[in-house]
C-alpha cells in the first residue's frame, strides 16, 4: 500500500447505458507511484480526459475500482479525494481576479493571508503571470486563462494533481520553458502527476513514465525510452518517435542460409541466419508473413542496399529528413549530415537487424526488437 | 464604426419614428383617455385638445363607479392586489421549483430527462381552454377552486416551463469545469450550486423570472374560470367597466394605465439584466 499514489483496476467508463453506450475507456489497469510524472499520452477521443475525469470524481466509473494514496475513492464524491486539477478549457470563475483564484484552491486549507499571498506569488512567477494577477479571466488570453488554471492545481498540496492538456494553448517558446520550470516544481515537492496531453514532447520532456491510450485501450505503459526501444505493438511503435517509424509488411522466406523478408515490388531484405539471434530466428521462421519497423535514425544508405527513389529531402537545420519511395511505400530516414540528393535520385537502403523491430501481422503485437524477443 | 451618409441617418430616423409612433400609438391613446370623460372620448370627430380630469382614477381608487343609471361598486383595487399577488407569489414557487429543475436537466443528463422537460415545456403549446374544463372540475372536487393556492397552481402551468428552459440554457451555457474546479477545491455540489451556478446564472434567471411575471400578470382565462369576483386579478377585473348603461371608457383606460405601471416599472428597472443576461459576458471572454 505504501507507496503508490494511484491503482485503478479493471475501470471501464461507458457514456449511455453499460455495455452499450459509448466505450470510451476500457478495462484501464495502471499504478502510479508516489512522487512520479506520468504522462497519459494519445490522440484526440482517445479517452484520456475520461481518465482524468473518473479519478477526479466528475464521472462515474462504470466498472473497477481507483484508490487514490492507498484509499478507494471511485465512489466519493470530488471534494472527498484529495485531488488537484487542472482543466484544458474555460475553467476560472469569472467575478474572481486572477489572484482571487488562484488563492481560492487555499480556501480550504485555511492559511494566514500572508502565507496564501506568499504562495501565490511565488505560483505567479513560475508560470510567468505576475502582470495579469489583478485581471478577470474575461479580460486575458486562452493561455493566460490556462496557466491560471495550473497555478490554482499546482498551488494545492494534494495526494495527486491531474492536469489535462495545461499548455495546450501556449506558444511553444513559452511551453517549453514552462515544462522544465514546472517538472522542477513538481518534483522538488514531491507531488505526484498525471499529465493528459496529445504532443509526444511534452510527454517526454516532463514524465517519468509514458502511457500511451488509443480507443479507449492502454496500449503500453513505460518509460520514455523503453516506449521507442521496446514498442509493445504496432501502434506504439508508429506513434511514438519522431518522425514515425516506417512500417512494411513482409513475407518471410529461407534460402541457403539466408533469411529473406520480401517486400512488395520484388524487393528483399537478405540477411544471414547468424544475424539473428536464435530466439527470434525461431520466431520469425514460424510465421509467413511479418510487419517489420524501422526508426527512420537506423535507416543507412549503403551501395549493396536495396535500391529506392528519394521523393523530399529537407534539412531542417540539424538532421536531414530524406523521404524516399521504397516497397510500394514511402520511407523516411534521418541523416546528420546536409545531404545533397536531387528528387529522383537512386539510393540504396540498408537495415541492420539490430535496429529491426518486427510485429505479428495480424494482431500487431511486438515479437522481437533487434536481437530480443519482445 | 460603420460611415453612414446624412441622408441614410434620415431616413433611418424617420423609419425608427414610424415604427415608435406605430407601437406607442394606443398607449398614448389611452393614457389620453384616461384624463377624458365618456363624452369626450366618444366625440366624433374624435379631438386631441380636452380639459383634463381625474374622475376615472378617483372612482377606481374610491371603488364607487358613477353612471347614468346610478352609482356601482366595483373592487378594481381588490383587483390590483389580487394582480399582484398571484403573479409574484406564482413566479417565487414557479423559481423555487424551476430554477433547481433546470440545473438538474442542464447538468445531470440522465434517460428521459429530456423527454420530461419537453412535456414541461408542451404544457404551454396546450390551449389553456382545453386544460381549464377537467381542471375546473377537479378543482372543484378538491375544493381548490376559487382558493389563491389553486390559482398559483394553475399560474405555474405559465411560469414553470418558462423558467425551466430559459434558465436551463443559461446553466448549460456556463462551462462545467467553473463548477468542477470549485468542487475540487473541497466543496460540496449544493455549495457549488449555490455558490457558482446560481450567481453566473444570476441575470438568466432575473430574465426568466421577469417574463414569467409578466405572462402571470397578462393571464386572463385562467382567473375568469377558476376565480370569482373577490379572486380575481385587473384583467378579470376590468369586465366590471362594461355596465349595463354602456362601457365606461374613462375608467377602462385608467385601470388599464393603472394595471400596466408596475409591468412597466419592473421592465424598465430590470432590462439592464435582460441585456446582461442575454449576452452572457460575465462568462465568455
Ligand atoms: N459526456 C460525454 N458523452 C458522450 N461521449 C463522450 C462524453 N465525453 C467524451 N465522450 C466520448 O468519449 C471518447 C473519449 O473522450 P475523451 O476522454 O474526452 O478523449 P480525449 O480527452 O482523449 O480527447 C470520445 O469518443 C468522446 O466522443
Ligand atoms: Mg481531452
Amino acid at each position: 500500500m505504501s507507496q503508490s499514489a494511484l491503482t485503478i483496476s479493471g475501470v471501464d467508463k461507458f457514456y449511455g447505458p453499460i455495455d452499450r453506450g459509448v466505450h470510451a475507456v476500457q478495462n484501464l489497469t495502471m499504478e502510479i507511484d508516489k512522487g512520479e510524472i506520468v504522462a497519459l499520452l494519445g490522440s484526440s477521443g482517445c479517452g484520456k480526459t475520461s481518465t482524468l475525469r473518473m479519478i477526479a470524481g466528475f464521472e462515474e466509473v462504470s466498472r473497477g475500482t481507483i484508490s487514490v494514496a492507498g484509499r478507494k475513492v471511485h465512489a466519493l464524491p470530488p471534494v472527498k479525494r484529495n485531488v488537484a486539477m487542472a482543466f484544458e478549457g474555460y475553467s476560472l470563475y469569472p467575478p474572481l481576479t486572477v489572484r482571487e483564484n488562484i488563492a481560492f484552491a487555499l480556501k480550504a486549507a485555511r492559511l494566514p493571508k500572508s502565507q496564501v499571498d506568499a504562495k501565490v506569488a511565488s505560483i505567479a512567477k513560475l508560470l510567468e503571470i505576475e502582470d495579469i494577477l489583478e485581471r478577470y479571466p474575461s479580460s486575458i488570453s486562452g493561455g493566460q486563462q490556462q496557466r491560471a488554471s495550473l497555478g490554482r492545481a499546482l498551488i494545492r498540496e494534494a495526494d495527486l494533481h491531474l492536469l489535462d492538456e495545461p499548455m495546450g494553448q501556449l506558444e511553444p517558446q513559452l511551453r517549453a520553458v514552462l515544462r522544465g520550470r514546472i517538472k522542477h516544481f513538481i518534483k522538488e515537492r514531491g507531488l505526484t502527476a498525471i499529465l493528459v496531453t496529445h504532443d509526444q514532447t511534452e510527454a517526454n520532456a516532463l514524465a517519468d513514465r509514458i502511457a500511451v491510450m488509443e480507443g479507449g485501450v492502454l496500449q503500453q505503459f513505460d518509460t520514455p525510452d523503453m516506449l521507442k526501444q521496446r514498442p509493445a505493438n504496432l501502434f506504439t511503435g508508429t506513434f511514438v518517435g519522431e518522425p514515425p517509424m516506417n512500417v512494411f509488411e513482409a513475407y518471410v522466406g529461407t534460402a541457403a542460409d539466408k533469411i529473406n523478408l520480401r517486400l512488395p515490388d520484388g524487393l528483399s531484405l537478405d540477411y544471414d541466419k547468424d544475424a539473428f539471434s536464435g530466439s527470434v530466428r525461431d520466431e520469425l521462421l514460424k510465421r509467413e508473413r511479418v510487419v517489420i519497423g524501422i526508426r527512420p535514425y537506423a535507416v543507412r544508405r549503403s551501395k549493396d542496399g536495396v535500391p529506392a527513389t528519394v521523393s523530399a529531402n529537407q534539412w531542417l537545420g540539424d538532421q536531414t529528413h530524406i523521404a524516399a519511395d521504397f516497397a510500394g511505400g514511402s520511407l523516411v530516414l534521418v541523416e546528420h549530415d546536409r545531404t545533397r540528393l536531387e528528387l529522383g535520385a537512386p539510393i540504396n537502403i540498408s537495415i541492420d537487424p539490430k535496429n529491426l523491430h518486427v510485429f505479428d501481422q495480424s494482431s500487431g503485437m511486438a515479437i522481437s526488437h533487434g536481437m530480443e524477443l519482445a | 464604426m460603420e460611415h453612414t451618409s446624412l441622408l441614410e441617418r434620415i431616413l433611418r430616423g424617420i423609419a425608427l419614428t414610424l415604427v415608435v409612433v406605430f407601437f406607442m400609438f394606443p398607449i398614448v391613446w389611452i393614457l389620453m383617455m384616461s384624463f377624458q370623460t365618456n363624452e369626450t372620448i366618444l366625440r366624433i370627430p374624435p379631438q386631441l385638445v380636452f380639459k383634463p380630469t381625474l374622475a376615472n382614477y378617483t372612482a377606481l381608487i374610491t371603488g364607487k363607479l358613477t353612471t347614468a343609471a346610478g352609482t356601482l361598486d366595483i373592487a378594481f383595487m381588490r383587483n390590483l392586489w389580487n394582480s399582484v399577488f398571484l403573479s409574484v407569489t406564482s413566479v417565487a414557487v414557479a423559481l423555487l421549483l424551476g430554477v433547481p429543475a433546470a440545473y438538474a436537466f442542464a447538468r445531470h443528463k440522465f434517460r428521459g430527462s429530456e423527454d420530461i422537460a419537453f412535456t414541461l415545456l408542451s404544457f404551454r403549446f396546450a390551449p389553456a381552454l382545453l386544460v381549464l374544463l377537467p381542471l375546473t372540475l377537479y378543482f372543484q372536487k378538491l375544493g381548490l377552486a376559487n382558493t389563491y393556492i389553486g390559482l398559483i397552481w394553475v399560474y405555474q402551468l405559465i411560469c414553470l416551463p418558462l423558467i425551466l428552459w430559459i434558465v436551463r440554457g443559461y446553466f448549460e451555457d456556463i462551462p462545467a469545469d467553473i463548477e468542477y474546479a470549485y468542487r475540487i477545491a473541497g466543496h460540496s455540489w449544493f455549495a457549488t450550486f449555490r455558490k457558482i451556478a446560481l450567481p453566473l446564472a444570476g441575470p438568466g434567471i432575473a430574465a426568466a423570472g421577469l417574463l414569467a411575471f409578466i405572462f402571470a400578470w397578462n393571464n386572463f382565462i385562467f382567473a375568469l374560470v377558476l376565480a370569482s369576483a373577490d379572486k380575481q386579478p385587473v384583467t378579470v377585473g376590468a369586465l366590471a367597466f362594461i355596465t349595463s348603461s354602456g362601457i365606461q371608457y374613462g375608467q377602462i383606460s385608467a385601470a388599464i394605465v393603472l394595471s400596466i405601471t408596475p409591468t412597466l416599472a419592473l421592465a424598465l428597472y430590470a432590462q439592464r439584466y435582460l441585456v446582461e443576461g442575454l449576452s452572457l459576458g460575465a462568462v465568455k471572454g
